[in-house]
């Protein structure tokens, strides 16, 4: 199993912080997703992380076991 | 000779301050800077959320970043995590150098880079729930500075 981590308002959109998905790649992953969750998690702001580092292509992405991908909407520190 | 934090419980900034003052008697130069929960509005309540693996060592790149471009003595980053009330310190900056203008260049490019680059999502909350804070265009063109 692999994980998706939500930050910030897509955690409101996928409900959840945090999901367990089955390894593999990335797009059949996200193919298997609510079409509506899906279309924001690839929006053109958003940004992802492979197990803590910025991915600057996700082309090709294969989730092996424990790994965990983050997807990170524009931030608002401070 | 950084000291960067995340906070998830409540911040002292007079503590903060003074430990760090105490820490730099050759400095000149200390600006410090802090961000609160700013009152009015309907605001009840800011949440600050952050991405374990990413966010703290975003914040000690950003200090090393800040420490390469000026001539620091010492520089402190503290940033809260979770609910807070408005009063409550969000952030706390701390730049101590020989000379106060390092020390006012350092602060302010510190807090724009952790305003609009650190990994932190800010929602907050009014009679009407829960509403999550997105960037403002003013935070892009203060980074925009420093390019």
């Amino acid at each position: 199993m692999a994980r998706l981590i939500f930050l910030g308002r897509l955690e409101d959109i996928a409900g959840t912080g945090e999901m367990s998905v089955a390894s593999g790649p990335v797009e059949h992953i996200l193919a298997a997703l609510d079409p509506a969750l899906a279309v924001q998690l690839l929006g053109e702001k958003v940004r992802m992380a492979l197990n803590g580092r910025l991915l600057t292509d996700m082309g090709g992405i294969v989730l092996g076991e424990g790994d965990e991908l983050a997807f990170l909407p524009p931030v608002s520190g401070g | 000779m950084a000291d960067v934090r995340l906070a998830e419980s409540a911040l002292d900034p007079v503590a903060e301050i003074a430990a760090f003052n105490a820490r730099y008697p050759t400095s000149g130069g200390i600006v410090t800077f802090l961000g609160q929960v700013r009152e009015g509005g309907g605001v009840e309540a800011l949440e600050l959320k952050h991405y374990g693996p990413m966010t703290l060592p975003g914040m000690v790149e950003l200090a090393r970043i800040t420490q390469a471009r000026w001539p620091l003595e010492g520089l402190l980053i503290v940033h809260r995590s979770g609910i807070m009330c408005p009063g409550d310190p969000i952030v706390l900056v701390a730049a101590a150098a020989r000379h106060r203008r390092d020390a006012f260049e350092a602060a302010d490019f510190a807090m724009d880079h952790l305003k609009s680059e650190s990994w932190f999502w800010k929602r907050e909350k009014t009679a009407n729930g829960w509403r999550w804070i997105e960037p403002r265009e003013q935070d892009h063109d203060d980074l925009e500075r420093w390019r």
